[in-house]
């Protein structure tokens, strides 16, 4: 395949990855501003803005409203979920031969609901819909990218785009989270604190898988156990990493050259290191500094796809 | 109107006029010609809602599979659908034996003319040509002097426009040698129908043309360069913003072949390679969509980052098959054109089949007093330029742009050609509830591998205004479905 198409499939995928963690984590904060609780909105706010990695332009002003219609459509903001679905369709327009004609149907869409009147409309009267609306567009996206596209390079360069995303937001998520989170061990009795952890866990859709796993019986340290260490659930960072170690396994056969050891190396310790540690060691030791490792080796793992795959230099394939 | 046609007739012509221009589908008296009676039938037999119906269901159709075209100059909604008419235009067997004969006697020859100029310019030295016409050329291409090209084919892939005069004679309006484009709307017009009328089309019994991108691969297969019996053939598009990229990935999907962009080849040691997932890999093979000029930064415009640096140089070394060939555009040059019968006689002692618009050389003193006297009756046309644009049309324009065209000749007459305003044929076309006659051409698309191959259609191109002439589909045109008859 084509390196440009790779590149393009890839990062169609984590757009649309992206878009979908921020509504998601949108419609989870205003849910909480609901409750009267001790932390302000500006709090939540910023807290959200956080986990989005603090983005230009998205300073509290007071309005949650308007604040919220700036995130889902600003265009201009480079972290506004129309900002993403606009990207995504721009890369998969670019490899329209790629895709099947499904997958460029439902991408383009969502594109056009982000960008008809109707969807401000709706933004007024119910916020809520309207970001289920996005979501629902993502997911059928996914649904028909895994049943109407072959699962060729194409589609693991797809799988690559969103594993890494999630796997770098949700270590954000939980950096953003963990320093008055995973700290305090003492139980508040108040049931505020019990909002703020299913908020956690609905930020990454897995209240109900954790339930299922824990009963609902809410604690910080298996909240961080599993949202990280699960190898089950598909928004649990471990289970990601699994991912991007299959896509490139399977890009390495069908395409007969071997990954550089270099990338093999660095996926494999992040996969060593989710595999072979205790949610208890995490806590004992630096745990932000865990999450903030997770960050930066999937960030590696991006540079050296980029630079193996997309962007190597002439003389290096040359001489291979 | 003929008594012995039925009374729904009537109310479908309504103020269907004719006049001196040939009607595709009706005699000078108001009969409808013979092929035509099945379609008028049906059309006459079925209830208005369901026509309609119909040409809802082939709108869907046509947006749903995102058949598009962009529009320059616009910031916004650039993609726009591509305007299409319900009824398919008819051509008979014996009509398209005449155009298919001529057209392969023409590409034929202008293939000959091509290798001649570019090697031993036999007929420049018998002074059949005239030298400076041919070294004035835009499109000639010094850097392809004494260039061998893969089995001496210049022009894989050609579309020349027809159009069809009075007498019901079909004549070739311009050839494009270059990179024609709109065989996608072939296709899919085609696809569309067959779904819309499916009995009439069945009944008919209309020759097929779906086989075109397995012909135009087996023509691409058929170049490569010696000792690549697995050739990797690619398309090279100028990329996302050209106008026919719904086209190049059309084809590129229909081939199964790679769609590269100029940033996605590198060129080695002469060897053309694409960057792939697994590394590069070499280009045997490229079907290029993409301008002479565009090509190679390092031989053409030096500010194109379209194409390839060093791919002309891989060309030159029997690397790679680029197709069509570099500097073809010389052949389709509105000024040679006009001897194109000259051409034909002079490589294949023959007539030719069919025959030229008449054509003012603006260069000679003479034809060019003429022309200026008479600027409102004619059209004048920009010899190399295509798709409608540099044009001026004497009897729709104004004294002022006639004044401007004037001097553009009198400042460079070598740049134009006048040709006397054609009353080419009309065919029906459904306008709201009612035919209507609206001007159409024919642009059949031509391949040249190891022989001349012609699928059993085209585009036939429709001004879709009253009275409008133009069919570019940059400047308002549409299109409709061509059936060959058996």
């Amino acid at each position: 395949m084509l390196s440009r198409v790779g590149d393009s499939l890839y990062w169609m995928s984590r757009y649309l990855e992206r878009a979908e963690n921020t509504v998601r984590q949108l419609d989870v904060t205003m849910g909480l501003m609901l409750d009267t609780s001790d932390t302000s909105a500006e709090t939540r706010w910023q807290r959200m803005m956080a986990s989005l990695g603090n983005p230009e332009g998205m300073e509290w002003n007071g309005d949650l409203e308007s604040m919220a219609r700036k995130l889902v459509f600003d265009n201009l903001s480079p972290v506004s979920v129309t900002f993403c679905v606009n990207g995504a369709r721009e890369n998969a327009r670019q490899v329209r031969e790629e895709i099947s004609s499904e997958q460029w149907q439902r991408l383009n869409r969502l594109y056009h609901q982000m960008h008809s009147p109707h969807a401000q409309a709706q933004f007024r009267t119910s916020i809520n819909d309207a970001l289920a609306s996005v979501i629902d567009g993502i997911h059928l996206f996914k649904g028909v990218s895994d049943t109407t596209m072959i699962h060729g390079q194409g589609w693991q360069f797809i799988r690559l785009g969103r594993y890494l995303e999630r796997a770098y937001a949700t270590a954000t998520l939980l950096e953003v989270y963990q320093a008055d989170m995973f700290q305090e061990h003492e139980q508040d009795h108040s049931g505020y604190q019990y909002l703020e952890l299913v908020g956690l866990l609905r930020c990454c859709t897995s209240f109900e898988a954790y339930c299922q796993v824990y009963t609902a019986d809410l604690s910080p340290a298996r909240i961080l156990e599993f949202l990280l260490l699960n190898r089950d659930f598909p928004h649990a960072i471990r289970y990601t990493v699994d991912g991007i170690r299959h896509a490139i396994e399977s890009i390495q056969r069908t395409g007969g050259r071997r990954p550089p050891e270099e990338l093999t190396a660095v996926i494999g310790r992040l996969h060593a290191m989710l595999g072979y540690t205790s949610v208890g060691e995490i806590l004992a030791g630096d745990t932000a500094a865990f999450l903030h490792s997770i960050r930066e080796q999937s960030m590696r793992i991006h540079e050296l796809i980029y630079r193996y795959y997309v962007q190597y230099s002439i003389q290096s394939a040359l001489a291979t | 109107m003929s008594a012995s046609q039925p009374v729904e007739m009537d109310s479908l012509f309504g103020d269907y006029p004719l006049d001196n221009a040939f009607d595709e589908m009706r005699e000078a008296t108001g009969e409808v010609r013979p092929h035509y009676r099945a379609l008028a039938e049906t059309l006459a037999g079925l209830p208005q809602e369901e026509l309609q119906r119909r040409k809802q269901s082939a709108d869907l159709s046509f947006l749903t599979q995102g058949i598009t075209f962009t529009v320059y100059g616009r910031d916004e909604g650039t993609e726009r659908i591509f305007p299409y008419d319900l009824l398919p235009r008819l051509v008979t067997a014996e009509e398209w034996d005449r155009i298919e004969r001529g057209l392969t006697q023409r590409i034929t020859a202008l293939n000959h003319f091509l290798r001649d100029v570019y090697s031993d310019e036999k007929i420049l030295n018998d002074r059949v040509v005239p030298r400076e016409l041919v070294y004035s050329c835009k499109h000639y291409r010094r850097q392809m002097r004494g260039l061998q090209v893969p089995r001496n084919v210049y022009i894989a892939v050609v579309g020349s426009d027809l159009l069809r005069l009075n007498t019901g004679e079909y004549v070739v309006l311009e050839d494009n040698l270059r990179v024609p484009s709109g065989v996608s709307y072939m296709l899919t017009n085609r696809r569309v129908m067959k779904r819309t009328f499916p009995q009439l089309f069945h009944s008919y019994g209309v020759r097929p043309i779906e086989h075109y991108p397995q012909l135009l691969l087996a023509t691409l297969r058929s170049l490569a360069p010696e000792g690549r019996p697995e050739p990797n053939i690619v398309l090279l598009t100028p990329g996302v913003f050209n106008s026919a990229y719904f086209e190049h990935t059309y084809l590129a999907r229909q081939m199964g072949i790679d769609l590269v962009e100029g940033r996605d080849l590198v060129t080695h040691d002469n060897i053309v390679y694409m960057r792939t997932t697994d590394g590069l890999k070499r280009v045997d093979v490229i079907y290029r969509r993409v301008d002479d000029d565009f090509s190679d930064p390092l031989i053409f415009r030096v500010d194109s980052s379209l194409g390839c640096a060093g791919l002309f140089n891989a060309y030159r070394a029997g690397n790679v098959t680029v197709t069509n060939a570099f500097g073809t555009g010389l052949a389709d040059d509105k000024a040679v054109y006009a001897y194109v019968p000259d051409i034909i006689r002079y490589y294949l002692d023959e007539d030719a089949i069919l025959p030229n618009v008449k054509t003012f050389i603006l260069s000679e003193e003479k034809q060019r007093k003429h022309v200026l006297a008479n600027l409102d009756k004619l059209v004048v046309k920009a010899v190399g330029e295509s798709g409608g644009y540099g044009m001026l049309i004497g009897t729709q324009s104004t004294a002022r742009q006639r004044e401007e065209f004037a001097r553009q000749i009198e400042a460079n007459p070598r740049n134009y050609i006048a040709q006397p305003t054609l009353d080419f044929s009309r065919a029906p076309c459904l306008i709201g509830n009612r035919l209507e006659p609206r001007h159409v051409d024919l642009r059949p698309y031509v391949l040249f591998g190891d022989k001349v191959n012609i699928v059993p259609g085209g585009l036939t191109r429709v001004a879709l205004e009253r009275g409008s002439l133009v069919v570019n589909s940059s400047q308002g045109g549409g299109s409709k479905d061509t059936w060959v008859l058996e």
